[in-house]
């Protein structure tokens, strides 16, 4: 107790150059903080906007349905099964009938997947109700990234063209009935909406389907027929990877931040050891034992991530609770990325993430104090006592 | 001199390496001394004062030979051991003061009592009487950088006194001040001595020094070359 109380005495009286490396050091804490949390709210954040888009609580998959290879759609259709009918209401499936195809925006052309979904679905967040105007005109919706790709808005009229089972080809005209924004490229970039049953008629497939989304967690019929249930974890466990990967590079950003505040603690013990040998001698003559300057100066350096943490609290919890509340702007678009990332990121800052950094950046700087104090237990205390330098 | 010995030195040598050589530095020293002794360790540089002071003080072990400090034999102390000695029953005063910078007056005199685990309000009492001492209860808030030389050392000396050692060791304490804060150094560690009964022992070649302690023992090439008491009133 004796040693801390000392410890704290010795830092609060060096003045500005504890606080320098107090100031250095708070900056690694919340940085460090910070990356992670936008990590962690990123991580959070496409993983909601999939599941709201896209994933629901799960997807059935036809047998042959291979969505990194667009020539296994021909193959990958069947009937909706009979136990999902029985088991769910209509309103917590969504069938999606899917098969490859072009348009002719501007002239030339454009190949895209077409894809055909209940006009009338609320289980996933697309605006499908405009598909269902009550026209004979083929009502589609597209995402923002495929009107800015394909040059199309809303109301506007473009060619489309498919095969059928059979192979036949064959074209209509589709109109853009609604534009939406999404996060999530995979229902969006390259591809277009139309109704499910208009999908079905253009490729001779009646009450067939490729994928089904559903309302519930269906692994316990995880196969039936032609079909395969996937649950969550298997549909998010690309964009799990992705974000893993890029939590390796924020790895590399702490290990920088936390390498520089090191540094600066380093530094502070090894040139506390080189001008204070007269105090260490002093300290050695009035009772204390090397072992225990050892600890002193250990305590001493370590410390200075304590109020380092005291002073990052300060400056940091009112400035990553507002980012955490009012967002951060990503000046990149989802689509740039390749997977779902929000134009607004809300940074997660949870108590283990703040709690496990602290404990690292101590861990760390005690060790990096500890190691230069070493030398102390080696010093000459009558030398010490001289200013010798040893 | 009084009848109680509390340091005995006998046939006390020591060596320090030089290259490949060594240099002995004090060569054959005894010495006793008693309970209340203001004594003066007297000889040029390099005749080994400080080297013996030091081993006094159990900074330093003896290469050859005996010191026995307070039932202590110097050279079988353990660290420990030799810090727990210094810490209750030896007080040091140093040349250049050895203040701790960054604390208070109080802070610094304080510093020893912290050591011996001493509970705060006993505490506090201890470094206000230390304080009082050597005439500095109106400076417990000033650092040492706000201090004349003269302060400074009167802070070292209730430092060295305030956990009431048995054995006050200084090494050179006059040689950064002038005559008058010298005397007055003086004048208080001797009030000290008189009033606690505690042992002084100086390393000096200060004449003003000299002129205040009660035995003189001259140190020449590491070998005790006087040993003389003298009468003061």
């Amino acid at each position: 107790m004796i040693a801390f109380k000392l410890a704290l005495r010795n830092l609060l009286g060096a003045g500005l150059r504890t606080w320098l490396n107090v100031i250095v050091l708070s900056f690694s804490f919340i940085i460090i903080i910070w990356t992670k949390g936008i990590l962690e709210g990123w991580d959070r954040e496409a993983k909601q906007d999939m599941i709201k888009w896209e994933i629901a609580s799960g997807q059935y998959w036809n047998r042959n349905f291979d969505p990194y290879d667009p020539l296994t759609l021909t193959e990958s259709h069947s009937s909706i099964p009979d136990l999902l009918k029985n088991s769910l209401p209509d309103s917590e499936f969504v069938p999606v009938l899917i098969t490859q195809g072009s348009i002719y925006p501007e002239g030339r052309m454009m190949s895209l997947i077409i894809k055909g979904i209940p006009p009338g679905q609320k289980l996933l967040d697309l605006p499908t109700a405009v598909l269902d105007n009550g026209s004979d005109e083929i009502q589609s919706i597209i995402g923002k990234a495929m009107a800015e790709s394909s040059k199309l808005d809303e109301g506007d009229y473009v060619t489309l063209r498919w095969r059928d089972k059979n192979g036949t080809f064959d074209a209509t005209e589709i109109r853009i009935a609604g534009v939406f924004d999404t996060n999530v490229p995979a229902v969006d970039v390259g591809q277009v909406w139309i109704p499910l049953e208009k999908l079905r008629e253009m490729m001779l497939l009646p009450g067939e389907a490729t994928i089904i989304v559903t309302g519930k967690d269906m692994s316990q019929y995880s196969v039936t027929d032609d079909w395969i249930f996937k649950d969550l974890d298997f549909l998010l466990s690309d964009i799990e990877n992705i974000i893993k990967a890029k939590g390796s590079v924020g790895i590399i950003i702490w290990g920088i931040m936390l390498m520089m505040a090191m540094l600066a603690v380093f530094d502070t013990q090894v040139l506390s050891i080189f001008r204070r040998q007269k105090e260490i001698g002093t300290y050695v003559a009035l009772g204390m034992t090397r072992g225990q300057v050892v600890k002193l100066f250990t305590i001493e350096g370590a410390m200075h991530s304590v109020l380092a943490a005291a002073v990052g609290a300060v400056y940091g919890i009112p400035l990553l609770t507002l980012q955490a509340i009012k967002g951060i702007n990503i000046p990149l678009s989802s689509s740039d990325f390749g997977i779902a990332m929000a134009e607004k990121l809300y940074p997660v800052y949870s108590i283990g993430l703040i709690a496990g950094t602290i404990l690292i950046v101590m861990l760390v700087t005690t060790l990096v104090s500890y190691w230069p104090s070493r030398k102390i237990a080696r010093l000459n205390p009558t030398e010490a006592l001289r200013g010798r330098i040893q | 001199m009084n009848t109680e010995l509390i340091i005995t030195i006998e046939g006390l040598k020591k060596h320090f390496p030089m290259g490949n050589s060594r240099f002995t530095a004090l060569n054959g020293i005894d010495l006793i001394f008693g309970k209340g002794e203001f004594a003066g360790i007297i000889g040029p540089s390099g005749s080994g004062k400080t080297t013996l002071l030091n081993i006094i003080g159990t900074l330093d072990a003896p290469s050859e030979g005996k010191a026995v400090i307070l039932g202590h034999s110097a050279d079988n102390l353990s660290a420990r051991e030799s810090a727990a000695l210094r810490k209750s029953q030896l007080g040091f005063i140093f040349q250049t003061y050895n203040l701790f910078q960054v604390y208070t007056v109080f802070e610094n005199v304080e510093f020893p009592l912290l050591l011996q685990g001493i509970e705060t309000s006993r505490r506090r009492q201890m470094v206000l009487d230390a304080l009082d001492w050597v005439g500095l209860s109106d400076k417990i808030r000033s650092k040492p950088a706000q201090l004349s030389g003269g302060e400074s050392q009167r802070v070292a000396i209730a430092r060295a006194m305030v956990k009431r050692p048995a054995i006050v060791l200084a090494d050179e304490p006059t040689a950064n001040l002038d005559a008058e804060n010298s005397h007055h150094i003086l004048q208080t560690m001797e009030k000290l001595n008189r009033e606690l009964n505690t042992t002084f022992i100086f390393a000096t070649h200060d004449e003003k020094v000299i002129g205040y302690v009660r035995r003189k023992i001259f140190l020449l090439d590491g070998k005790v070359a006087k040993d003389e008491l003298i009468e003061r009133n």
